[in-house]
């Protein structure tokens, strides 16, 4: 479980998160969902220690990750898997040794281990036979898949996912959303998802945080965010069309 | 400002000098980068020594004219200036603008493409696992490259003497052998060791701080192969001026 307690951050006099709190829970898909310049990404780059924070606690199961150091944080680091925006794969190496990676650096596994490992995790998302493929070879959809591999290599128990479904067609944005869904539930991981996909979130979106003005505006589930009364909530949910007709 | 770069330059070394979390790992990378950084500028280093010395030889010979002068002194400054010199330096030049923009602009791509967030997150020391085996790689290779500069660049004037009738290789030899003083390739190599290290550490630093998109990565290999160069003609003079 993470716990935000009054985390505030600043850029310079620009104060981007101002007082947020809240708790995302383990084996649901926690979203954080918010226009641009809302403070979404800052606040998952805080989460993931990219940015310390001006104030407040962020707890790893109980333990205040802000205040630890470099070394101190590598072991819930360790715990921690990532999906970038753009995936981040390492353009140097190809699809196996991207997944190798933390691997080699971090397990005690024998050479058999790890490759049954990356195995797993390719076959757990639905890639095989790419083992060798380098990374500009693959597609956009199969990048985020490979991602998803590597972050979940190391058997993390917190996954964070920076707008899993950007650049993805409609198809293959659903399919990664499942995939995400169905390793939070498997793994019994605390997912944390970073979207403005107002799609992605009707789908998945167990427990939602909505950003505005660098505050937590408004906190639920997907259902209750359609039937909400907030009117920038509405504004933002109800933006298009479709959304519209679909829902109110 | 100065003083602002300066000292995130040494912390950011402190912070690449730490214990590697996997010396197999880093093994690996040391062994790549002396391939990249050493054998992949072979070719250059190559065709720079043997015009560097062909040319000293044939410019030493124009500009001692004189009956006075025996003719052998073409190989004296020949050898002196290429191994105390041009070797070390020129070639070190060079390869600020060939690694030197290669390892700034590898990093801050890597960096811009969140390639180094994403090692950072893993809880792995980003700026340990990706400068120091390039820092090592560049002191390894990069004095073996400037001794065989130094090897090519003294046999290219010694073909080229004979066959410009500037010297005859005989004489050249004499020349080349009188008063050696090994002493000059000590101070040829403790240039090149700094040279290299210069070259290595600045760039990665300037490529590993790159902020925004592509047009920057390409502002901070600029940076570093400018900000190499000037270092490396600064400590060229300093080390001259201790040594010598």
């Amino acid at each position: 479980m993470i716990e935000l307690k009054n985390v505030s951050k600043s850029f310079d006099s620009n104060q981007i998160l101002k007082n947020i709190s809240a708790t995302f829970k383990p084996g649901i898909t926690n979203m954080i969902i918010g226009g641009s310049g809302s403070g979404k990404t800052t606040l998952l780059k805080c989460m993931i220690g990219l940015h310390e924070i001006d104030a407040g606690e962020i707890n790893y199961d109980g333990v205040d990750f802000s205040k630890l150091d470099f070394k101190e944080k590598i072991p819930i680091r360790k715990e921690i898997g990532m999906l970038f925006q753009s995936a981040a794969l390492f353009d140097s190496m190809n699809v196996e040794d991207n997944i190798l990676f933390p691997l080699n650096m971090f397990s005690d596994f024998t050479k058999e281990e790890k490759l049954d490992r990356i195995n797993f995790c390719l076959k757990r998302v639905n890639l095989e036979n790419v083992n060798q493929l380098k990374i500009a070879d693959l597609s956009g959809g199969m990048k985020k898949r490979v991602g998803i591999a590597r972050a979940i290599a190391m058997q993390p128990k917190y996954l964070f996912c920076d707008e899993p479904n950007s650049g993805l067609d409609p198809k293959t944005s659903i399919i990664i959303d499942n995939l995400i869904r169905e390793i939070t539930l498997e793994y019994q991981i605390t997912t944390v998802i970073n979207s403005h996909d107002m799609n992605s979130v009707m789908e998945i979106g167990d427990h939602i945080i909505f950003l505005h003005q660098g505050q937590n505006w408004w906190e639920g589930s997907n259902t209750e965010l359609i039937k909400s009364d907030n009117q920038e909530v509405n504004e933002f949910v109800f933006a298009s069309k479709l959304m519209k007709s679909k829902y109110q | 400002m100065f003083f602002y770069h300066f000292g995130k330059y040494l912390l950011f070394l402190k912070n690449v000098f730490t214990k590697p979390e996997n010396l197999k790992v880093y093994w690996k990378e040391i062994v790549r980068e002396m391939n990249l950084i050493g054998v992949g500028s072979f070719g250059i280093i190559a065709v720079i020594s043997i015009f560097l010395g062909a040319v000293t030889c044939i410019q030493t010979a124009y500009q001692l004219v004189s009956n006075l002068i025996p003719r052998d002194i073409i190989g004296v400054i020949t050898r002196d200036s290429v191994i105390i010199e041009f070797s070390p330096t020129i070639c070190l030049l060079v390869l600020a603008g060939r690694v030197g923009g290669s390892i700034a602009s590898e990093l801050g791509t890597m960096r811009v493409t969140e390639q180094i967030d994403a090692l950072e997150i893993m809880g792995v020391n980003s700026s340990g696992y990706l400068v120091l085996p390039k820092i090592i790689a560049s002191v390894i290779t990069i004095p073996m490259l400037v001794v065989i500069s130094m090897f090519l660049g003294i046999f290219s004037a010694y073909l080229i003497g004979p066959l410009t009738g500037v010297i005859s290789g005989a004489e050249f030899i004499s020349g080349v052998l009188r008063d050696w003083n090994p002493y000059i390739v000590f101070v040829a190599l403790i240039k090149t060791y700094i040279f290299s290290f210069l070259l290595s550490s600045i760039s990665a630093y300037q490529g590993f701080y790159t902020k925004g998109g592509a047009l920057d990565v390409g502002v901070s290999s600029t940076k570093a192969v400018v900000y190499s160069s000037v270092l490396i003609l600064f400590a060229d003079y300093l080390v001259a001026q201790v040594l010598l």
